[in-house]
């Protein structure tokens, strides 16, 4: 009689014990997961907002600058070929956001490219409608980078959580998935060449 | 997969080695750091009693910052991430603004970038950190060697578009406490109960004492490790003290501009 009441006893407290274990590996990968969506959307946010610049910039420049067509009928496509790729915050696997980090890469050279050219154009330069767009774009592509860089932070906390025992097999059992990283852009390192 | 390690392994490498090139936060707290020694002591202690009085009466922590060097570092990005280290700022309304300067030194341009906190990018948006602040006030009288003319000029301009959007009262009632699991704590001690109800109708005699405190200790270990987890950004000042209390952990999303000369 005793002794099974014992019995029950550590049973209890170590049924306690693998509850609160299991409950909290559980909550923390379901907050650290939220936190990395939210991140993503933040990254998503900063690219969106440089797409909205991007229609008022292009008319500030055509009437400057119209026998530029060529370059800016490329930052209007790019434009809308990175506004089509849209992914699945729940799934940030390595391929998606391969495609979404393409897709804004091609804008990014685009807009560089168009950077370089209104250098020939001093009357440009001298608007002041058009430095306010540049400081916005510039203002932009600084928030990518560090929306980026916290999200990669984000994820990585997140890769490193559930992939440490015993918590990846809580992991693997509710499946919670690795997520990817940003990566440094593919001659991203590179500056665009001015051609006088 | 191994790629994926690779890279992992490569990205957690420079992010530690790259985060000790940004300056440590300054002990005691200050806001105007002269690492670069461009300013003189009463230069220094104008801008610092300013600065910190507009932290007082409006939380807003504006923080100077020259450096001699970047560290092969972009000054946006050396600014944000100094931003981010620091905690420059509240916690929470994120209204901090770092003004790094990096002086001109032989052929070395002279850059300067004034980082807006997420909380400030709406009075203060880049395009307006950009000509009010940058190309009005400050390139101006940095290309006359006025380094202080040019950092105060930019400050108090960046002082006015920043005050009425947070107030110190506003910052004095913190954020609520973490949420406390209640519902938790509730349900572990019924157990408790239920643990050492039995356990004394089945001892009646001393015997199980000691097995009754154990469930308990391990209870109260229990409940002590659900906690913790939350950052603590810091301190913020306490006002009136007459000193700088602290930065708050405010938090920089990339807004501001800069230039060079």
């Amino acid at each position: 009689m005793k002794k099974s009441w014992i019995i029950l006893a550590v049973i209890a407290v170590l049924l306690l014990f693998a509850y609160s274990s299991v409950k909290s590996s559980y909550n923390n990968m379901v907050s650290m997961d939220e936190g990395v969506t939210a991140q993503w959307s933040q990254v998503e946010n900063v690219y969106q907002r440089r797409s909205d610049l991007i229609p008022n910039l292009v008319n500030t420049v055509k009437g400057y600058a119209d026998f530029e067509q060529e370059t800016l009928t490329q930052v209007i496509e790019a434009r809308a070929k990175a506004t089509s790729v849209n992914i699945n915050p729940d799934k940030l696997d390595a391929q998606s956001l391969q495609n979404f980090q393409n897709a804004q890469s091609g804008l990014s050279s685009a807009l560089s490219k168009l950077m370089v050219v209104v250098e020939k154009y001093p009357d440009l330069k001298a608007n002041q409608g058009f430095l306010d767009l540049q400081a916005q774009l510039e203002g932009t592509e600084n928030r990518i980078t560090v929306e980026r860089m916290k999200f990669n932070e984000s994820a990585q906390a997140y890769n490193t959580f559930i992939r440490k025992f015993p918590k990846n097999i809580f992991a693997g059992m509710f499946g919670f998935e690795k997520k990817a990283y940003f990566e440094a852009e593919q001659g991203a390192e590179k500056a665009p060449e001015v051609k006088f | 997969m191994k790629q994926f390690l690779l890279i992992f392994i490569l990205s957690v490498l420079t992010f530690s080695v790259f985060a000790q090139d940004i300056p440590e936060r300054p002990n005691p707290p200050r806001l105007v750091n002269d690492l670069a020694n461009v300013l003189s002591d009463q230069e220094k202690q104008q801008l610092e009693s300013e600065l910190v009085q507009f932290n007082d009466q409006t939380s807003t922590q504006i923080t100077i910052v020259t450096v001699p060097s970047l560290n092969g570092y972009e000054i946006s990005d050396f600014a944000f991430r100094i931003g981010e280290k620091w905690g420059v700022g509240q916690k929470g309304k994120n209204n901090g603004i770092v003004i790094v300067f990096k002086p001109k030194t032989g052929n070395e341009k002279g850059l300067v970038f004034v980082a807006v906190g997420y909380g400030l990018e709406g009075v203060i948006p880049d395009a307006v950190a950009n000509r009010n602040v940058v190309d009005y006030e400050m390139i101006p009288r940095f290309k006359q060697n006025d380094i202080y003319g040019g950092l105060s000029a930019g400050a108090h301009v960046l002082m006015s578009l920043a005050s009425g959007e947070f107030t110190a009262a506003d910052y004095q009632k913190k954020s609520a406490g973490k949420e406390s699991g209640g519902g938790e704590a509730f349900f572990i001690i019924v157990m408790i109960i239920i643990v050492l109800v039995s356990l004394f109708k089945g001892g009646r005699g001393g015997h199980y004492n000691s097995g009754g405190s154990l469930p308990f200790w391990l209870a109260m270990g229990l409940l002590s490790g659900n906690r913790g987890g939350g950052s603590f950004g810091g301190f913020s000042g306490g006002g009136g003290s007459g000193g700088f209390g602290g930065f708050g952990g405010g938090s920089f999303g990339g807004g501001g501009a800069g230039g060079s000369w």
